[in-house]
């Protein structure tokens, strides 16, 4: 319990960190980014819009910096996030919240399928080590040194020509609407099947290889050769002693890791035009959209925490030892 | 390195002339270029070479202007251009060979950048302890959660058409917390070590401690970091050019890419046009990998992989090795002395090890 408290205040500390490093970056722009949309659609941007804009871009020039702080907080905990200067008047929550779903959908699964599925592989690697498998690692060094966004191009050029089942680009079928029936369903698994498939293939093999080295230490183990020694079953060996203590450090590098690992699947978006925050995020830099930029950089951020927390829950759940103290 | 090689060895009692004796004394000399001996760390500092004789050299051997254009409009590869040519006409292979000098100087300035600030940071934090270590760590543990890219991205953005070595340093200002947080946990349990202790209790300055005792003993896990950064660094620099936010009129992979994806290269089948530099990223990334995996095994010499597993015994059977078992080759006339556990865990634990 402690070493969950533990962490919940780490992980605290961390959403404030960020959430004030958000407040300090858009100070770094030069100019008045909020002026020219004023300008552009005169009369048609309310008082309290620009004044939400103003708090965010800290423009007002008559208060201090802790002042505007403070005003920043304020206007966060209201779910206020300014207004997205591409999708103009949306405000960016709205458009955060449209496409939330599906990062968590695509980015979410995947990443948890690729960790479980190279775990288990590396199982497999690191116990029979110096068989044929070992022969199979720099093939699986390769396609992760790939760029996902590159292996995405390539999968579109094979897999996703006209007639092809796979579609290029989307989320769903243009004239669906997003609903939870028989027609929408089936067309959005469509779309991310091949979008998916890039990201298991590139993100896959960091996992085996950390597994197959954990495997290979621990299998040196004096519990192990105990283990052996009292004729237990070769799999029972593998799977109850050697792989279940080389997965605790596995896990946390997992809970590490996840910060680089998202904003990498992110550019898979990018490529497969895949309605997510990654794409999100690549047209508001492509159109200057600083509120949408920093709004998807905070959801971004809480969602790697809040997804570290789980982590971390699954460590206290596999290692008695943390439940212990 | 604190695994002396000969380690393995050394507790083995009862295996006579064939180990004990001769070896130790020729095992204990320092051999500097031991490293480069191991195949795959081998292979990938020469594919590295490779590509920092190209950054060099690219510019001044690369057949045509990269921006240059002419009348061969996205043409397939062919004697005249390699790699082909953009829908401008420009040529593909001088603008990779021109490319590689951006992709290797970012990387490897970020590298140092990051790698310098973990050592910084990560020792510090080690050694020190108390507070001070409770507040660095603390940091490294908020920058390494933080997601880096969508940071670099953001921050980028905002410092319009930044030039490469501003991008070298956003990227190695934002990825140390790695590198840090591993130093840190070597270095904690290296001042615990009695040569530290006795180079304290000898009145040795603490900076001094630091630089020539304890240092030396982490090259390995800073060189490794260093690579690993190198790798990250370039992948987000070809991304920050892919997605067009970094200045677009210098030529880099990412930029060859980005064009490629808005003249939509895909749709009109020039593979020609994305395949080459994607490829010279993954094997530069393959040979960067290549390295850390050699420095991980000359660490830890169980990492390599031990060759052929499966041997036959004298009484026909086959047997495959593994990690704590032996199996008896030659059955001994007698029954052998009592060996301790120990020995017998260790005596397979590198059948190989001394010859790769």
């Amino acid at each position: 319990m402690r070493f969950l408290l533990q962490r919940v205040a780490f992980y605290l500390f961390t959403a404030w960190a960020a959430i004030t490093l958000n407040f300090f970056i858009p100070r770094m722009i030069p100019g008045d980014p909020v002026q020219s949309l004023i300008s552009r659609n005169q009369g048609r941007i309310s008082a309290d819009a620009i004044e939400s804009l103003r708090v965010l871009f800290g423009l007002d020039e008559n208060e201090s910096v802790w002042e505007q702080y403070v005003d920043y907080w304020k206007q966060l905990l209201q779910g206020d996030l300014g207004l997205s200067f591409t999708f103009f008047p949306a405000p960016v929550s709205t458009v955060i919240g449209d496409s939330l779903p599906w990062t968590v959908g695509l980015v979410g699964i995947t990443t948890i399928v690729s960790f479980l599925l190279g775990t288990a592989l590396g199982v497999g690697a690191g116990w029979r080590r110096g068989s044929w498998v070992d022969a199979l690692l720099p093939a699986t060094t390769f396609l992760s040194s790939i760029p996902y966004f590159w292996l995405g191009l390539v999968a579109i050029a094979v897999f996703a020509g006209p007639g092809s089942f796979f579609p290029s680009s989307g989320g769903y079928e243009p004239g669906l609407v997003p609903a939870f029936d028989q027609y929408f369903i089936p067309s959005a698994i469509q779309h991310s099947l091949l979008p998916a498939a890039t990201i298991l293939v590139s993100s896959m093999s960091g996992w085996i290889l950390s597994m197959r080295n954990m495997m290979v230490t621990v299998s040196s183990e004096d519990y192990i050769t105990v283990a052996h020694a009292k004729g237990l079953s070769e799999r029972r060996v593998a799977l109850s002693y050697a792989a279940r203590n080389a997965l605790l450090p596995n896990v946390s590098g997992f809970a590490l890791s996840l910060g680089f690992i998202v904003g990498g699947t992110l550019l898979v978006e990018i490529v497969f035009s895949y309605p997510g925050l990654g794409y999100q995020l690549f047209q508001a830099v492509g159109s200057k959209d600083y509120p949408l930029m920093q709004g998807i950089f905070l959801i971004i951020t809480i969602s790697v925490l809040v997804a570290n927390l789980l982590a971390d829950v699954a460590y206290l759940l596999l290692d008695p030892r943390t439940r212990k103290s | 390195m604190a695994i002396s090689p000969s380690s393995i060895e050394q507790v083995i009692p009862g295996q006579g002339a064939m180990a004990q004796p001769s070896a130790t004394p020729s095992r204990a000399k320092r051999r500097p270029f031991r490293f480069v001996a191991n195949a795959k760390a081998a292979t990938g500092l020469v594919i590295l070479a490779v590509y920092v004789l190209f950054a060099i050299i690219g510019p001044w051997v690369a057949p045509y202007d990269p921006s240059a254009r002419s009348s061969d409009i996205l043409q397939g590869p062919s004697a005249k251009h390699w790699f082909g040519t953009t829908h401008l006409g420009q040529d593909i292979f001088s603008q990779i060979l021109v490319g590689t000098r951006s992709v290797v100087v970012v990387g490897l300035l970020a590298g140092v950048v990051a790698t310098i600030l973990s050592i910084l940071i990560g020792v510090t934090a080690g050694y020190l302890a108390g507070v001070a270590d409770e507040g660095l760590s603390a940091l490294s543990n908020v920058f390494l959660v933080i997601p880096a890219l969508p940071l670099i991205i953001i921050i980028t953005s905002i410092v319009e058409r930044a030039s490469d070595t501003l991008v070298a340093l956003i990227i190695g200002l934002t990825s140390w917390a790695w590198g840090a947080r591993v130093l840190r946990a070597q270095t904690l349990s290296l001042r615990r070590r009695d040569y530290v202790e006795a180079a304290r209790a000898s009145g040795e300055r603490t900076w001094r401690i630091i630089l020539f005792e304890i240092l030396p003993n982490l090259t390995a896990i800073i060189a490794s970091g260093f690579v690993g950064t190198v790798i990250f660094a370039v992948m987000s620099e070809i991304t920050l050019a892919f997605i067009g936010i970094s200045s677009i009129t210098s030529w880099n992979w990412g930029t060859i890419l980005f064009w490629a994806q808005g003249q939509q290269a895909l749709a009109q089948g020039a593979w020609w046009w994305f395949v080459p530099a994607g490829l010279a990223i993954a094997l530069l990334g393959t040979a960067l990998a290549l390295i850390n995996f050699g420095i991980d095994e000359f660490v830890s010499p169980r990492l390599r992989s031990g060759g052929s597993t499966r041997i036959r015994t004298a009484s026909g059977h086959t047997v495959r090795m593994r990690v704590g078992f032996t199996p008896v080759l030659n059955p001994p006339a007698v029954a052998p002395p009592p060996v301790p556990v120990d020995a017998v865990v260790l005596s397979s634990t590198d059948r190989k090890g001394g010859s790769r």
